[in-house]
């Protein structure tokens, strides 16, 4: 055995790297084993960067276009492909770059390979160069993350994508299936979209985006059906033919009535599974649960006292910032800090057009738990900021405990929907009753108003809304 | 199957010790029937069950410990109740009005010859006392963990008002932040709420054991004999802390005096005589000592207060009430007679002995040892010529009342021979100046001499 490190972390995601930076920081050996040449997983190759990237030119085009509505107007855009690859490409590898540069600053020992367990203190890595090494640590961090559902039974297809292949770009499609409305649909979806594409989405459940409360989505689904060549709920895929220009797809709606359609492209996005295979666990004590996941306690320490894991593999939601948390969380138990992962309020973020960002809890969790809440929300058609923007088609809501008036959850539907709910989470990790977001001076004209504004409207009353007494 | 727990017994009661568990398993039991017999701090309880159907198992014995929210029984079959957890088993058992009732009114007539303490065997398998292993075995309780011994995992919280920084400093400190008080009014907890939990939580500790200033160990007695060691009851371990308390948190002074009662006395055994009722009642000095203090207490305001430090500030009661020590076979039980001024002697002396009564065949409910302004303990019934009284805290005074007896009193120039009570009035001095004391005192004494005037005055 060559080395022995006090923390070896496996996956180098924003889990992974957040808790090998920590742990460097608080003077430990620190070793990383990723496939990548550098750190970044899959959110920043393969998910969150890449396809925020593209979303801002998606918003770039379609802001030209509505740009008509003030009286001015771009011809159409012209799409080199290339140039755009190229420049996701720029933006992934200056991150991840940058990472690198931060891995070896902080003496960081990066083995570039795959990594499996021997025993509970020992890993055998297979390095990209084809050679393979052993080496010992104190403490290991699982943080393998995830990868895309695939549908059992399909042809092998360069037609059929999953996520990472959609993030390729290698055309833009005539016809494009989404299969699943969730947010990695939707937002890919809105991408090729905006790039030319005539975007059909197939979603089994009743409604886009399951998990997050019907009103928000309600806003989404009406922009989306004028968008989207179609939106079809409650239908499955029941089979995928390829032929010569794509594929046939055999679609079963909720009575069971079967048709086809065909499209260039399909982009299969039904959710993703934790990468807990070849890793040698049963070498370990670790346990995983029947649903893939890592058994953890609080500490994200596992069944294996030497060997922690947090991120995608330690449970739901499979969320970057989530994962970041647990693995600083792990490290610090590791450390000897007495710490648990116990956060009051996980930010969600959609970015399709209009955002969707909830935290806390959800009027669907606490319906689910029989939880008496008050909703109170406030329209963006009120908001100046979002007339100035022309995009109205927006709320804010508070979900607030009636006895004690606290703010337990946050929903925004809305344009930057995504960087108001930051607010919604330190209101809900700081305890904040209705009054504090009430009583805090909010920016004028800014859509943070409407939360500000939705707080009073708990109240009875609010600046810009009224409400006749009853 | 249904799972009984202790519902709430009343204000500040946590849990008891059993004292008798009066059910079987297989029995069948009514909503409303007496299940459990409970010694909280000092009074004992009847609990009732709020659930009907046949008992499947009872998870408590006679000696145990229980929390309010402790499972007491499992009850197969019968009506659905109020005080039943949710099916998820984890709620916390509604305040029903059942159980309200119990701490108001838990005498339903009884036997006192039924109400034993624990068995020595049980008791030690089960010992009242919870040490701190026990605690750290059962970290479900109401009770706070002291947060030396928190080994035990503090479980995630995710309905806690409070800042995470304020989480942390509660993980760190080893408390679980679901029971840490709040200061404010939104329930939000702060970090000061942190630390002041912490604290109390550390003062709590050694006044527990009812030793506050003691924690030097003990020497091995056996070397000079055998010795025999033996729990301290509900009401010892509650006097031992309450004394504790009230002798190392006020600065005690003790000022004598002695009343002439030869007048009282005659006055007294002339009212007895003159009771034509169907039993003829005898009357002691006792209710005439409480009516005096009852006018002394109007007259002197200040011993008729307590002293709040956190605030800078006094508190005059407007209220007369007098807590009168009784000594019972388990200890000292101090029930509380309301508004003896608004009461004639007669009427003091039937309260007050009906009071006794109650206490010692253990009648008296947590209410009635509430709420007292000042406190009489009258030894003089077994003898002594004086002692020096701990005051029952938060009040301001105390009287204790010695044997009177025949002296020779110069008056007008003669010997003669005067029955006189000797008392001793210990008083907190940061409220009551020497002066003051001395004063009070001399007042009582010379009403006493004068038990005419203190009739006239009702």
């Amino acid at each position: 055995m060559s080395q022995t490190f006090q923390l070896v972390v496996i996956g180098a995601g924003p889990g992974g790297y957040a808790a090998a930076f920590l742990a460097a920081d608080l003077g430990m050996i620190v070793a990383i084993v990723d496939k990548e040449i550098n750190p970044g997983g899959v959110c920043l190759y393969r998910g969150c960067i890449p396809s925020k990237a593209f979303l801002h030119v998606a918003k770039i085009i379609n802001e030209a276009k509505h740009a008509q509505a003030f009286g001015i107007e771009f011809s159409g855009p012209k799409i080199d492909i290339n140039k755009l690859r190229d420049w996701k490409k720029g933006v992934v590898n200056k991150l991840t770059g940058g990472l690198g540069q931060l891995t070896r600053a902080r003496k960081i020992k990066y083995f570039q390979g795959e990594a499996s367990f021997i025993n509970s203190n020992t890993l055998k890595i297979k390095k990209a160069d084809g050679s393979s090494e052993e080496i010992g640590f104190k403490n290991a961090i699982l943080a393998t993350g995830s990868h895309p559902t695939v549908i059992p039974n399909l042809p092998p297809s360069p037609d059929i994508w999953d996520s990472s292949a959609a993030l390729d770009l290698q055309n833009i499609p005539d016809n494009l299936l989404v299969v699943g409305g969730g947010y990695i649909g939707m937002e890919l979806g809105t991408v090729y979209h905006e790039l030319g594409s005539k975007v059909t989405v197939v979603e089994m459940t009743p409604g886009l985006l399951p998990g997050a409360d019907r009103d928000l989505t309600d806003v989404l689904y009406k922009r989306a059906k004028g968008m989207f060549a179609k939106i079809m709920l409650e239908t499955k895929v029941v089979k995928m033919d390829s032929n010569p220009n794509g594929i046939t797809v055999t679609f079963a709606d909720k009575e069971g009535k079967e048709f086809k359609e065909d499209y260039n492209k399909v982009l299969v996005s039904i959710g993703r599974r934790p990468n807990t295979e070849n890793l040698g666990l049963e070498n370990t004590k670790v346990k995983v649960t029947d649903r893939g996941f890592i058994d953890v306690n609080d500490q994200r320490q596992t069944t294996d006292p030497s060997i922690y894991a947090i991120g995608d593999i330690a449970g739901n939601p499979m969320l970057a910032h989530k994962a970041s948390h647990e693995g600083r969380v792990a490290v610090e138990a590791i450390n000897g800090q007495k710490v648990a992962f116990e956060p009051q309020a996980i930010p969600a973020v959609v970015f399709t057009d209009p955002e969707i960002a909830w935290c806390g809890l959800t009027e669907i969790d606490a319906a689910k738990a029989g939880r008496e809440v008050t909703v109170v929300k406030f329209p963006w058609a009120a908001s100046g900021r979002a007339l100035t923007l022309d995009r109205t088609d927006g709320f804010t809501k508070l979900i607030i405990d009636p006895k004690t008036q606290r703010v337990l959850g946050v929903g925004i539907v809305g344009a930057g929907a995504g960087d108001m709910i930051a607010e919604g989470v330190v209101a809900i990790e700081m305890g904040s009753v209705a009054a504090d977001l009430k009583l805090s001076i909010h920016p004028h004209p800014t859509l943070s108003e409407t939360i500000m504004e939705a707080a009073e409207s708990f109240f009875g009353h609010s600046t810009h809304i009224y409400k006749p007494k009853k | 199957m249904a799972e009984f727990k202790l519902p709430e017994l009343g204000e500040n009661i946590t849990q008891g010790t059993v004292t008798k568990v009066l059910v079987k398993i297989s029995d069948a039991i009514q909503k409303g029937q007496n299940i459990l017999e409970l010694e909280t701090d000092k009074a004992v309880l009847e609990v009732p069950s709020s659930i009907e159907g046949t008992v499947q198992e009872i998870l408590v014995q006679s000696g145990a410990v229980v929390k309010v929210g402790q499972t007491i029984l499992k009850i197969e079959g019968g009506g659905s109740s109020d005080v039943i957890a949710s099916p998820k088993g984890e709620a916390i058992p509604e305040r029903t009005t059942n159980s309200v009732e119990i701490a108001s009114s838990p005498s339903a007539p009884r036997n006192d010859e039924t109400v034993t303490k624990p068995d020595a065997d049980q008791g030690s398998t089960a010992s009242p006392l919870p040490n701190d292993a026990r605690l750290t075995e059962a970290p479900q309780g109401n009770n706070p963990t002291p947060i030396a011994t928190s080994t035990a995992p503090i479980p995630i919280r995710n309905d806690i008002s409070a800042a995470p920084s304020v989480r942390l400093l509660a993980r760190e400190l080893g408390i679980d932040i679901a029971l840490v008080p709040s200061s404010s009014p939104s329930g939000r907890i702060s970090n000061d709420d942190v630390k002041a939990y912490c604290k109390m939580l550390n003062t709590a500790r050694p006044a527990a054991s009812g030793s506050a200033a003691l924690s030097r160990p003990l020497p091995n007695f056996t070397k000079w004999g055998p010795v025999r060691r033996e729990p301290m009851n509900n009401v010892r371990k509650k006097t031992a802390e309450h004394l504790s308390f009230s002798w190392t948190s006020i600065p005690h002074v003790t000022q004598f005096d002695k009343a002439d009662i030869t007048e009282l006395e005659k006055f007294r055994k002339n009212i007895t005589g003159t009771q034509t009722a169907t039993k003829p009642k005898k009357i002691s000095a006792t209710p005439f000592i409480i009516k005096v203090l009852a006018a002394a207490l109007k007259k002197f305001p200040q011993f008729n207060s307590s002293i709040d430090m956190s605030t800078q500030e006094i508190i005059f009661k407007n209220y007369i009430n007098i807590g009168v020590a009784v000594d019972t076979d388990r200890g000292l039980l101090v029930p509380v007679l309301k508004n003896v001024d608004k009461m004639p002697v007669l009427q003091i002396s039937d309260e007050l002995s009906a009071m006794a009564e109650r206490a010692r065949l253990r009648k008296t409910t947590i209410e009635e040892m509430q709420g007292g302004c000042f406190t009489i303990s009258n030894l003089g019934g077994i003898g002594g010529t004086s002692f020096t009284p701990i005051i029952n805290w938060p009040e301001a005074a105390i009287l204790g009342v010695s044997r009177g007896s025949m002296e020779p009193v110069y008056i007008d120039g003669n010997l003669v021979p005067r029955l006189m009570l000797p008392l001793s009035l210990s008083y907190d001095h940061r409220l009551i100046d020497g002066a003051d004391a001395a004063r009070f005192l001399r007042w009582v004494c010379e009403a006493l001499q004068q038990p005419f005037l203190l009739e006239m005055n009702q």
